[in-house]
């Protein structure tokens, strides 16, 4: 086998490889990528029911419901509010008034159902996204523009 | 065209430095949540003030004169050690400061201040902690400054060090005039 | 005092580093032997001054020396001695300084070590490892100084953050950066063999041994984080697909494929141009890595502190770095000749097949992690991409790996034949199919996880069968197999464990996404839950008191089939001084997977606990233990010693 033939059946095979990850990359990204929304782009109805997302925006004070390992709680971006169940342990930094990132799966109803709750390690964490759509909400909180 | 091949990973990574000098930009900074505050109307409050003189609101940060807003505990270590740094700057300056006394039992807080000094014009208590959230506070202490007329311009989170001091608030304290 | 010292001795090793790549780069161009010699000193005064340096604020937070910020933001008096230790580089400045720590250690051994390769090359190595540390050393100083002063000086500090308080936590840094640094020097040989035009046999030799100390330690980094998050976070899992974790992901791989291309420079001659690549890449995402951790970049559930100014410098190194070392690549590679001649069937074609499907997965890591911010970049929408995207990219290119992976050793250098190798796969293909019967017996319905522990079997019983061939088995009589055995080169061994090791991991990996079992629920005291063949009733609740902490205790009685009991008691921890509270889940390791429990929030009318068997997780770390093991052996054999002088001659 000359090196003519030796070359080229290296790159049939590198670009087969780079088709297969090309293609199993097009493929996971049709179902896989998951879209980050604030509490306001989801009561405008801009998520489809049953799609994997991520939501995120500040736990509502007083709206923690706990029982045994159910929870439910709201959040908000200050606009907005969007009702969160969840079964399982929430992340130690988990409070009232925190910043926080759900993903799950928001229903007819828009409920939301996360399946994993995130806070960051360290108390002075706003995740970017949700530092986003506060941002675009266009309120820190009710009643800061007046 | 086999030097095609070579020049690749150059393009490859001129792309991403891109994408990546553009995720760098203020706009973007992850942090940027506090900077939502700067710029805009105080948050509305009404809290008690410490030492029983009735209910205080966010029009006390509107009087005309420059403020910085600072939050504090008995229980925070750190606030004790920017507290040098509060009361230069309220005796030697004069700058005023309200203190907000975050998640604090009064009588603690009171004992605290009266055995630290007190550098506050006015102490508030935000003993639910719910103002502290409205100002978007992470962890105490953390230090605002208003203009006279009630908007945020600086926000400071973690003790004020000497160093914060001169290349950040001073310039900004200033440029108000004071 | 000594923090003055240690502040003098950080600026020095600037000049230092300064002195190191002039007079390398310059006295390997001259020829001229002085200089060169005068480079290789700066190399060791260079590390000196940092060890001081390091030493230095060592005993800043040893002796809690709070008037220094650092000291203060991350330690408190009341923290046990060895977190205090840690602390030095739980923060950006320390851990910076740690960095450059390492790459002057990995620059001084280059000088040490490396005096049996040709001066110019040595010299060259030295220079740009004094390029990267000069970089680095004006990071510190002009942006990140650990030794800046707070004055007054506060009482106590803030505290280092509790999850960070960890044994796996305060050894995990220093090992990942031993490993991302030492990476430097494979990427310093690189250049420097652009700079002479010349990459051959002997060039292979030198730079696998480097390549191999890097690769051990971030191996052993990795697995130590993802243990961390494992036993500390107290989910269960180990590997999120998390930026951080990625960044430090993909040079393991470009670097485990540059371990393995370099054993075809060395042989064969082949796969030059790539080689040299792959040592840019691995230690530019190396690069990347550290950068992506200290931006805030993207998105991570655990990130450094975020500070613009930085990030611009680092970025700033970056594109010097990564685009010179690019662009004098594309430059002088092309000018390379190619090797020997292989057939597609042999064993270099099968490590060419690992390196293309080593490098096309971290492509689909690195496309997973940095997506978000370029489809940010276009069109300013947020979107995150979590593990189910890499399980359909990446996992799947891990079977052909695997595949390959097998037969790669079988496979005879040049020219290899079908007939023969399907010969030796009778075996294999035997203790797999065997291996997968039982799987199929005892876990009836599910052909994945058949599947994938199939594929660990054949890597398993390939090496198996390999070794055995080495020593002449079957036909040798075992006597003689025995004898031969003390004459393998240990790299055999080596490569034999590793192999065996990665796929012991996957049995690992398999195991516990696919038969772990968990319940979450509210209990009282004296409520009783079984699980996978377990018994656990919750006994009571109890306070308790640590040096810095105050705790809430479970303790719970597990039974197991076999009528052993034993207690089990997780905890929740509140950190006063930084107001945060951590999970402390209760493991008990058994040959099958760990009993996992942790305890979440306490309720009027209970706790809520979690109960876990997690399957065969004990393996993952049993498999990369035996990956760094392997590796270790490898390094010990005296083939791959740099200074062996037979080598040098005979290249």
């Amino acid at each position: 086998m000359g090196r003519k033939q030796r070359r080229l059946i290296i790159i049939l095979l590198s670009a087969l490889c780079l088709a297969a990850a090309a293609a199993l990359v097009m493929l996971a990204f049709r179902d896989n990528i998951v879209f980050f929304f604030g509490p306001s782009e989801i009561k405008a109805g801009k998520v489809q029911p049953g799609k994997r997302i991520r939501v995120g925006g500040l736990v509502v004070e007083g709206s923690v419901v706990k029982v045994g390992e159910k929870v439910s709680f709201g959040i908000t971006d200050g606009n907005e509010s969007v009702d969160i169940h969840y079964v399982g342990i929430l992340p130690d930094l988990f409070r009232e008034g925190q910043g926080i990132v759900a993903e799950g799966v928001l229903n007819q109803n828009l409920v939301f159902t996360a399946s994993e709750v995130l806070a960051k390690h360290d108390e002075n964490y706003m995740p970017p996204e949700v530092a986003e759509a506060l941002k675009k909400s266009g309120h820190w909180k009710e009643g800061m523009e007046q | 065209m086999r030097r095609l091949f070579f020049v690749l990973p150059i393009v490859v990574f001129l792309a991403l430095l891109a994408a990546m000098f553009w995720g760098l930009n203020s706009e973007r900074d992850p942090g940027a949540l506090p900077s939502m505050l700067i710029g805009k109307q105080a948050p509305v409050f009404s809290l008690p003030d410490l030492y029983d003189q009735g209910l205080v609101d966010e029009g006390v940060l509107a009087d005309g004169t420059p403020k910085l807003l600072s939050f504090f505990a008995s229980w925070c270590i750190p606030c004790l050690a920017e507290h040098p740094v509060l009361k230069s700057l309220a005796n030697d300056r004069g700058i005023n400061i309200i203190g907000v006394a975050w998640k604090n039992k009064a009588d603690d807080a009171k004992g605290w201040l009266e055995k630290h000094g007190n550098p506050y014009q006015l102490t508030l208590h935000d003993l639910p902690g719910r103002t502290g959230i409205d100002w978007g506070v992470y962890g105490i202490p953390e230090t605002f400054l208003v203009d006279g007329k009630g908007k945020v311009i600086f926000r400071h989170a973690g003790p004020l060090t000497p160093q914060i001091l001169s290349k950040k608030l001073m310039p900004l304290l200033e440029g108000l005039g004071l | 005092m000594i923090n003055e010292i240690g502040h003098f001795a950080l600026v020095l090793a600037l000049g230092l580093a300064i002195a190191q790549s002039l007079f390398s780069l310059w006295g390997a161009a001259k020829r001229d032997l002085t200089l060169m010699t005068i480079g290789r000193r700066a190399a060791y005064l260079q590390f000196f001054a940092l060890a001081l340096s390091f030493a230095a604020l060592t005993n800043a937070f040893l002796v809690s020396d709070f008037s220094l910020a650092v000291v203060a933001e991350n330690s408190h008096s009341a923290k046990p001695l060895l977190f205090k230790f840690a602390g030095v580089w739980g923060n950006h400045e320390g851990s910076i300084l740690l960095w450059v720590l390492i790459l002057a250690l990995f620059g001084a051994a280059v000088s040490w070590f490396g005096q049996g390769l040709p001066v110019t090359l040595q010299a060259r190595v030295i220079g740009v490892q004094g390029l990267i540390g000069l970089g680095f050393l004006a990071f510190i100083v002009g942006t990140s100084d650990p030794f800046l002063r707070v004055f007054p000086a506060p009482l106590d500090g803030r505290d280092l953050n509790p999850l960070l308080q960890d044994i796996g936590l305060a050894i995990h840094p220093p090992m990942l950066y031993l490993g991302y640094v030492g990476f430097s020097v494979a990427f310093a040989f690189a250049i420097a063999a652009l700079l002479e035009g010349q990459v051959d046999a002997a060039w292979g030799r030198w730079v696998r041994p480097w390549t191999l100390v890097a690769w051990i330690f971030l191996t052993g980094g990795i697995s130590l984080g993802s243990w961390w998050a494992y036993y500390e976070l107290g989910w269960g899992g180990w590997w999120f697909w998390d930026p951080v974790e990625n960044v430090s992901f993909m040079p393991w791989l470009t670097g485990t494929a540059l371990l393995h291309s370099a054993i075809v420079v060395e042989k064969r001659e082949a796969l030059r141009s790539w080689t040299i690549l792959l040592a840019i890449l691995t230690f530019s995402l190396s690069l990347i890595g550290t950068f992506i951790v200290r931006s805030g970049l993207l998105t991570s559930v655990h990130a450094f502190a975020v500070d613009p100014e930085r990030g611009v410098f680092i970025l700033g190194l970056l594109a010097i770095a990564i685009g010179g070392s690019l662009i004098l690549y594309a430059w002088r590679a092309p000018d390379m000749k190619g090797g020997g001649i292989f057939a597609p069937v042999s064993r270099e074609g099968a490590l060419l097949l690992n390196n293309l499907l080593l490098a096309t997965a971290m492509a689909t890591v690195f496309l997973g992690t940095l997506y978000p911010l370029i489809i940010e970049a276009i069109n300013g929408a947020k979107i995150s991409i979590g593990p189910p995207f890499y399980s359909q990219t990446f996992v799947p290119l891990m079977v052909p790996l695997l595949v390959a992976m097998g037969i790669g050793p079988l496979l005879p250098w040049k020219r290899g034949d079908l007939v023969k190798l399907a010969g030796r796969l009778k075996l294999v293909a035997l203790m797999t199919a065997f291996v997968m019967a039982i799987v199929l017996w005892k876990d009836a319905g599910q052909l994945w996880p058949v599947f994938g522990i199939g594929l660990a079997a054949w890597v398993i019983s390939t090496a198996l069968v390999d070794l055995a061939g080495r020593l002449g088995l079957p036909k040798a009589s075992l006597a003689v197999a025995w004898k031969r055995a003390g004459g393998l080169p240990r790299a055999a061994y080596g490569m034999a464990l590793a192999h065996i090791g990665l796929a012991v991991a996957v049995i690992g990996m398999v195991g516990s996404s696919f038969w772990t079992e968990e319940f979450i629920g509210l209990m009282k005291s004296g409520d009783s839950q079984d699980l996978a063949g377990y018994h656990f009733q919750l006994e009571k609740m109890e306070a308790a008191e640590g040096p810095n902490y105050q705790a809430r205790r479970a303790i719970v009685s597990v039974q197991d089939s076999g009528g052993n009991k034993y207690t089990m008691e997780p905890e929740q921890r509140f950190y006063p001084v930084r107001k945060q509270t951590t999970t402390e889940a209760a493991i008990r390791t058994t040959l099958w997977g760990d009993v996992y429990v942790t305890l979440g929030e306490v309720q009027k009318d209970g706790v809520v606990l979690r109960l876990a068997f997690r399957s065969m997780i004990p393996w993952l770390w049993f498999g990369a233990l035996l990956l760094v093991l392997g590796g270790l052996l490898s390094l010990s054999d005296r083939r791959l010693r740099v200074a062996a002088p037979s080598k040098v001659s005979e290249a």
